[in-house]
């Protein structure tokens, strides 16, 4: 199977500053697959999934992407100007435009429906999360690339985010990169799991993940509901953590470490 | 009907604002103002060379204003502070563009009409560069619409779908460029960066879409140039001030009708 994006020996500085914000990161993602990328914040996922998207100058490695790849994305912060008038219809259009019917169903699905005759500066930030989201389901993407996508969404907004993530999967077999704080339902919706650090501390399935002496140090043994989700459904998956393909890379107890 | 310079004058208005509808719609949602100032001010050094050397006008007001678009592309491209590069372009190059024409006897006496712009002065070779560059630039921008607007919603947004937005910047960079240097004889260096942007922030108020906006900003700029060419005719006074204070009315009334837009 060949992967959608496959990333090798990525680093990545930004300007002005000598830490390399990403090193020696290896990634790749396969059609079908969710993948969520965790770790704390400044950590460098938004970097990690701008660089494999194309979009900063690479310091070394490098990205293949699948030729003709769609992607569907989702930024973690948008900012639109408030001086260009847009409804959430005539944004669903660009750059490809695209029916009305299309348009209809997108914003239903994302559970905004009817939206489209508002002003998108005027929307509140839940329900400009969704037409974002709305509009990375058009076109029918190989790939959804989404950047903590349920930032501002109510609670049953991010079951049902959860839920819809599956569904496209299962109905398009789009693939899904992921950036989440929600450790509790990461663990439950992902076939893998990345913990990044400015490098990769650890990453597996979330079994492997949550086990992680390296996950464990990052989010702390009380960080909420992850591990005890794991050691509820998996105590007895403990000590086979490495034969279960574990990853073999092992950085030292404390992640936190720059090196 | 071409011989009347009145007639000549509306014409060279209406070409003008054929595109400074749409361009001044994208200058005011992606914060060119200051850029176009730049491009517009160091037209007046365009003038003085063609002046100089007897070239044609348009050529000199071309050329620099090209060069000026591009240095300032190239700059901004390396994470200079683009603000003060502007500044510094602007006012340099009107400042070496006065200094210049002060040395050409012949442009003494009229720098005024570049200044502010002339209809007295609007030929019918002035006819041909104004409707020519501005259908080049409205060709420009009909055939990349999709990506300028999606380039300007949101960088990011473009980026992951194929656009690049440096290059979209750059198109609208030259397209302000030829603009401004056509815009010379109508409204003149210093107040073309008003005609851009008035009529488009006036059009704001009660546009739902950007092509409302740009379609909007378009027709106010018509008005304002019947409207004012028509003050300077009957009342004698500036062409450009006029054409340009008049879309200051009109926009004054969008912000009681609609509010601070
Ligand atoms: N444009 C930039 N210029 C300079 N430094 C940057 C830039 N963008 C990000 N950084 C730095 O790079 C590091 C990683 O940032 P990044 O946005 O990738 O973190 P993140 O893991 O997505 O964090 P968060 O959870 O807060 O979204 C941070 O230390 C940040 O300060
Ligand atoms: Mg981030």
């Amino acid at each position: 199977m060949s992967a959608l994006i496959q990333a090798t020996d990525l680093s990545v500085s930004h300007a002005g500053s000598q830490m390399p914000v990403l090193r020696g990161v290896d990634f790749r993602i396969d059609p079908a697959e969710i993948v969520t990328v965790v770790g704390p914040n400044g950590s460098g996922k938004s970097t990690l999934v701008r660089a494999l998207l194309g979009h900063v100058d690479l310091t070394s490695g490098r990205v293949r992407r699948m030729a003709g790849l769609r992607i569907g994305y989702v930024p973690q912060r948008v900012h639109i100007e408030k001086a260009l008038p847009m409804t959430v219809r005539r944004f669903l259009s660009l750059p490809r435009r695209v029916g009305d019917a299309e348009a209809g169903a997108a914003l239903a699905r994302t559970g905004v429906p009817g939206l489209e005759s508002r002003q998108i500066t005027a929307l509140s930030g839940g329900q400009f999360q969704r037409v974002l989201l709305a509009r990375a389901l058009l076109n029918d993407p190989q790939l959804l690339v989404l950047d903590e996508p349920t930032q501002g969404l109510d609670q049953p907004g991010i079951v049902a985010f959860y839920e819809l993530i599956e569904d496209v999967r299962a109905e398009t077999g789009a693939a899904v990169l992921m950036v989440s704080h929600d450790l509790l339902v990461v663990m439950r919706a992902s076939d893998r799991v990345v913990c990044l650090n400015g490098h990769v501390c650890c990453e597996g399935t979330p079994q492997v993940v949550s086990a992680a002496p390296e996950y464990r140090a990052l989010f702390g043994a009380g960080s909420p509901g992850a591990l005890a989700l794991y050691q509820h459904h998996h105590d007895h998956d403990h000590d086979h953590v490495a034969d279960e393909g574990g990853h073999a890379h092992r950085h030292g107890p404390d992640c936190r470490h720059q090196h | 009907m071409l011989d009347d310079f009145l007639t000549r004058a509306i014409l060279a208005g209406l070409g003008l604002v054929l595109v400074t509808g749409a361009l001044g719609s994208f200058v005011v949602w992606r914060r060119m103002a200051y850029f176009g100032d730049a491009t517009a001010h160091a037209t007046i050094l365009g003038v003085a060379l063609s002046f100089a050397f007897s070239a044609p006008l348009y050529l000199g007001t071309l050329g620099v204003a090209l060069a000026v678009a591009l240095i300032v592309a190239h700059l901004s491209a390396r994470g200079q502070t683009v603000d003060t590069v502007l500044g510094v372009l602007a006012h340099g190059a009107l400042a070496l563009g006065l200094v210049a024409a002060s040395f050409v006897p012949s442009l003494r006496s009229d720098l005024d009409a570049f200044l502010f712009g002339d209809i007295l002065l609007v030929s019918r070779a002035d006819l041909v560069w104004i409707w020519g560059g501005a259908a080049l630039v409205l060709g420009l921008l009909v055939w990349r619409w999709q990506r300028l607007v999606t380039a300007s919603v949101n960088e990011e947004l473009a980026m992951a779908a194929g656009i690049d937005p440096a290059r979209e910047r750059l198109i609208l960079s030259l397209a302000l460029a030829i603009v401004v240097a056509i815009a010379i004889r109508i409204v003149g260096a210093l107040l073309i960066s008003a005609m851009l942007i008035i009529p488009a922030a006036a059009a704001r108020g009660f546009a739902r879409t950007p092509e409302q906006m740009a379609g909007s900003a378009t027709a106010i700029g018509a008005i304002s140039v019947l409207a004012g060419l028509g003050a300077s005719f009957w009342l004698g006074t500036p062409a450009g001030p006029s054409v340009v204070a008049v879309s200051a009315v009109i926009y004054t009334f969008s912000l009681i009708c609609y509010g601070k837009g």
